[in-house]
């Protein structure tokens, strides 16, 4: 990539012009969903979805935040330690299938990253038995113990490919002075772990906080996540259209700002999810 | 680890288990249907002071996100301290059937509800010898709402028969109104048919339909299905994307004639909308149906392994009351199931209806749960999706006959 | 490496955690599932919603009764619509995601804003993109008066509330089509086998084509799956969600291809100008060869998701519009509001056995070649 100084040739203002084009459709709904939002309800008319409001009420977030603050904090409760359970895990489950390759480890591999793949729905009801038979149905426990499990396999895979660019030739020097296998997870592999736990723990943060369907079956009304709550604003019998909009822009803030603030390593998750043995 | 969470939480639930005074009840009433429900709450409050109720509500058009949250709560073993359910069937069907709710008979006798709640409702939230739900209010199915602007403005009045109305509707849209006839989701679709097929077939043919006298297949009811599909012809092309209020507007703004909606219409029409009974909106019971009232009702009942029982009862007994139903029906824009109702209270339309409610043969509604169990209504919506889409009587017949079969209706 | 057997027990039991609860959440519930969708649990209405409901082995008639029962319609209808979905659907990505690619790999100014542009709705839920659109799609707002905007007039087309359905077909023609364009695509393999003398492969591969072949000939035509034809199709009301759909994923692609097209070598760029190729040749013979690998990725990561998609169609359209159902929605229905957890549970395993076509045979050959080294 080197710094080119630029011709505006007709190729290149076509080129801007698609650009800008694609911007506009990825930017339009946003425009709306913004303009929406800060309309009072009986300023939102079909007709005139596309004018700013003439009036800013701000009032639609206060409103939200009174429907969904609660269920915010459940999903950030429930990303967090679900996330952070599955990327320890995780980190130990990649250092152990790189660099410490028994026979058929690359097969247990492939098994248990099939789980990643699944439709929840081919376990959604042995699921809801199996929580219910631990005491967990409807408590956020239950649904962090499923999010943990089920975020496994993406956590490993982007661990195991991380450790596997750390070269063999380190873990054997520490075998030769003797260190074993946690000695050399301590002193050599998690000092250089930082980066794969930002891309892991932003990934699966995402992922937890962004899931639908085991939050509609598995909470009940004072445990449930904000996707959940999110849908039954936007469902709701008579529905006046700045409140789920406003909803919406919060339940998506949080995962948008790490996105816009820690891009590069979103974007390497992104990456490691199509799996590359 | 997972020991330490599973102990934490234990010490948790048992924590608030032990708690006294709590009531949780389950209902999908929110937004313009929460302050009748808030009132009924507050009300509960002042007779037990102390008590502190936690009020579960899942939006949804007429419940249908709600009841899919409740299996799962019920199946998950924490039921609700008390749920709203449409009387009938819905419950019947579904929850008492699989004895997972306490009959009710005795607080029946206790309160002395089986002089003041008429007969036929008693019977219909009766079977195997119980009763077992406090019905709090009285819908009606069969109302057809209209804007009497826009019927001066066209020159044609509301009809009395569905055959009626088919040429009323031809009148419209020679005149150019496009969709005559305003509907919306799904639901709203299954509600309009229920209409069509008590308006044809009346109500003793409509009773037979369901107590397996009468078969879906029967030559009088596939006629009854072709009308319905005529009557379809008259409706918006994009009706799945409106709610039941975004279907009313179009009455208000003229855009339609006519909308065959339950009664809580009207609460929308005078509250939200703020128009006048009678000249900002217009009623009358829906085509062919004037001596017959369809009736719905919501009402709560008591499963069994409520965590707070006696909460529960004492909450029942405020559903079933005088004052109760009297403070809980105006706000809700429905009439009191009770017969000795303080009739003052209630709006212009109400009252109609509670005449009506007195006069008329009484039948139940199947979308509205009293009438079919719920494995029937919730495959139904795909039969009629399908029939609006195709207009095949005969195959639309025979799938509901083998829906019937299914569903155990007339056994 | 040393075998240190006392460290690589560590490394097992380390992994043990991991590998039960694996076993459990994803095979053990497999197996139940299976189970589950093989017996009559919630056919009986006083049975599903028991505290201990009893319940009895049935086979195959969960299974039977969804692509042959009169009443089960709605879900071939889904599985038809899943399928359309996924085409458009990939085919969507993949376009504007490579364009978008191409686009950035020409260093136009203020890359990073762009490329952040194209992605953030990634980081987004279905639930959220479901609720922008519902509104961006609403038939008399959002883009239908988006002409009005620049004076025009407004579009009437009805996005999720459209009834309308193209590309009909008779159900019962299915086993007939499908055996015919399966058999064709064996005699092409077949043929190529054949040309490269690839003797075995060759022959069974033309065996199972006139297998096939004659089947559809002879006795698919005779074979009727329902007592009368049932017409299915393309409904029009997925439009709307297909567009959503690529507005959410269209960036993924986009980042998969420019990471390709950055790992491109400048030199084999170089040597190619070198030759005298033009820009279009270029593309043609260097570089799209190189970024096939990444499409073929990209196809099963969006193939899998657009299988399983369920909460941006619940978003949408709601529970209830039948004519952007799809079969994880109908699963989701049928288990908790029909309380058929039997039927739910055989839609569920239909899913997983539509998700495995597609991402076992790629899991398989990624390890497969490693194995060995192992």
């Amino acid at each position: 990539m080197t710094a080119r100084a630029e011709r505006l040739t007709p190729g290149r203002i076509g080129m801007y012009l698609i650009l800008l084009l694609a911007a506009l459709f990825f930017l339009v709904p946003v425009y709306l969903l913004f303009a929406t939002a800060l309309k009072s309800p009986d300023a939102i008319n079909l007709a005139t979805s596309w004018h700013w409001p003439a009036q800013l009420n701000w009032g639609s977030f206060r409103d939200a935040w009174d429907k969904i603050g609660g269920n915010l904090g459940n999903s950030l409760f429930l990303a967090v330690v679900s996330t952070l359970f599955a990327a320890v895990l995780g980190s130990l489950n990649g250092y152990a299938l790189s660099k410490w390759k028994f026979r058929g480890a690359n097969t247990l591999f492939a098994l248990m990253l099939f789980g990643m793949f699944i439709p929840y729905q081919a376990v959604l009801i042995p699921l809801f038995q199996f929580i219910k038979s631990l005491g967990l149905y409807g408590s956020i426990w239950g649904l962090i113990l499923a999010h943990m499990v089920y975020g496994l396999p993406i956590t490993t895979l982007i661990f195991r490919n991380f450790y596997a660019d750390v070269p063999d030739a380190l873990v054997e020097a520490a075998t030769i002075d003797g260190a074993g296998f946690w000695q050399i997870y301590q002193q050599v592999i998690f000092p250089i772990s930082i980066p794969g736990f930002v891309v892991v723990i932003i990934w699966e943060f995402t992922q937890v906080w962004n899931e639908f369907l085991f939050a509609a079956t598995l909470t009940n009304t004072n445990s449930q996540p904000v996707t959940y709550a999110l849908s039954q604003l936007a469902g709701g019998q008579a529905v006046s259209w700045n409140l789920p909009m406003a909803g919406a822009i919060l339940a998506a803030l949080p995962t948008l700002l790490v996105y816009i603030l820690l891009g590069r390593y979103f974007v390497r998750g992104l990456l490691a999810g199509s799996v590359k043995g | 680890m997972k020991k330490a969470l599973l102990l934490a939480l234990a010490l948790a639930t048992a924590g608030s288990a032990s708690a006294a005074g709590k009531l949780e009840i389950f209902s999908w009433w929110s937004g313009d249907e929460g302050p009748a429900l808030d009132a009924l709450v507050k009300l509960y409050n002042q007779k037990y002071p102390g008590v502190k109720v936690d009020n579960a509500t899942v939006s949804g058009g007429a419940g249908t996100n709600a009841k899919a949250v409740l299996k799962t709560r019920m199946l998950g073993g924490t039921p609700p301290d008390s749920f709203q359910v449409h009387a009938g069937q819905e419950l019947i069907g579904t929850w008492v059937v699989a004895n997972r709710m306490e009959d009710l008979s005795s607080l029946f006798k206790s309160e002395g509800w089986a002089k003041v709640v008429p007969a036929d409702v008693i019977k219909l939230i009766s079977s195997k010898g119980g009763i077992w739900s406090v019905p709090v209010d009285i819908h009606r199915s069969n109302v057809m709402w209209y804007n009497p602007a826009t019927l001066k403005k066209y020159g044609v009045t509301a009809p009395k028969t569905w055959p009626e109305f088919l040429s009323t509707c031809t009148a419209l849209k020679a005149k150019g109104m496009q969709a005559p006839l305003v509907v919306g989701e799904s639901w709203t679709q299954q509600h309009l048919w229920e209409n069509v097929m008590v308006g044809t077939l009346g109500a003793q043919g409509w009773e037979n339909l369901w107590n397996g006298k009468l078969k879906f297949t029967d030559p009088r009811v596939v006629g009854a299905f072709t009308t319905f599909g005529k009557v379809m012809d008259c409706a918006n092309k994009d009706a799945s994307g409106l709610s039941w209020q975004q279907a009313s507007d179009r009455i208000t703004d003229g855009t339609s004639a006519f909308n065959v909606m339950g009664d809580w219409a009207a609460g929308y029409f005078t509250t939200t909308k703020k128009l006048a009974p009678g000249t900002g909106f217009g009623w009358t019971t829906a085509p062919g149906t004037s001596k017959v009232f369809v009736m719905l009702a919501d009402s709560f009942g008591l499963p069994k392994g409520a965590k707070n029982r006696a909460e529960t009862l004492n909450w029942l007994k405020v559903l079933g009351s005088k004052q109760g139903q009297d403070t809980f029906n105006p706000l809700k824009g429905s009439i009191a199931v009770r017969t000795d109702s303080d009739l003052s209270k209630y709006s212009v339309y109400s009252k109609s209806a509670a005449t009506d409610w007195k006069h008329s043969k009484i039948v139940g509604s199947m979308y509205h749960g009293a009438v079919a169990p719920e494995s029937f209504t919730s495959a139904f919506g795909a039969l009629i999706d399908q029939f609006v889409a195709s207009k095949d009587s005969k195959g639309a017949t025979a799938a509901a006959q083998q829906l019937a079969d299914k569903a155990g209706i007339g056994k | 490496m040393k075998g240190l057997s006392k460290d690589r027990l560590w490394a097992i039991i380390v992994l043990l955690p991991s590998i039960i609860l694996l076993g459990i959440f994803v095979y053990g519930f497999i197996g139940r599932t299976v189970y589950v969708s093989l017996t009559d649990w919630g056919n009986d209405p006083a049975q599903a919603m028991a505290l201990h409901p009893v319940i009895k082995f049935v086979g195959l008639d969960n299974y039977k009764e969804l692509f042959s029962g009169f009443l089960q319609s709605r879900f071939r209808q889904e599985l038809v619509s899943t399928i359309f979905f996924t085409v458009f659907f990939i085919l969507g990505c993949l376009g504007a995601g490579l364009g978008l690619a191409l686009i950035l790999d020409r260093n136009p100014k203020g890359e990073g804003l762009w490329r952040t542009i194209f992605l953030f709705p990634m980081s987004l839920s279905f639930i959220v993109t479901g609720t922008i659109w519902r509104w961006m799609l609403q038939p008399q707002g959002g883009l239908n008066m988006a002409p009005t905007v620049l004076g025009g007039q407004p579009a009437t087309f009805g996005w999720m509330s459209s009834t309308d359905a193209i590309w009909k077909f008779d159900w019962n023609k299915l086993p007939l089509l499908t055996a015919s364009v399966v058999g064709l695509v064996l005699a092409w393999v077949a043929f190529g086998a054949f040309r490269r003398a690839e003797r075995t492969r060759a022959v069974v591969a033309a065996i199972c084509a006139a297998l096939l072949l004659g089947w559809a000939l002879f006795v698919g035509p005779n074979l009727h799956l329902l007592a009368a034809p049932e017409l299915h199709g393309f409904n029009l009301a997925l439009i709307g969600i297909i567009i959503a759909a690529v507005w959410q994923m269209s960036g993924y692609t986009m980042a998969l291809y420019l990471a390709g097209l950055r790992g491109i070598p400048e030199e084999l760029r170089e040597a190619a100008q070198v030759d005298g190729a033009t820009q279009t040749q270029m593309y043609r013979s260097v570089i799209f060869p190189l970024l096939a690998p990444i499409s073929l990725s990209a196809m099963i990561i969006l193939g899998h998701i657009s299988l399983k998609i369920f909460d941006l169609v619940y978003a949408m359209s709601g529970p209830d519009n039948t004519f952007t159902s799809v079969p994880a929605l109908n699963m989701y229905l049928t288990s908790f509001r029909q309380n058929q957890f039997a039927m739910g549970a055989a839609i569920g395993t239909i899913l997983l056995i539509l998700v495995a076509f597609v991402i076992v045979p790629y899991l398989s050959s990624q390890f497969r070649t490693q194995e060995g080294h192992a």
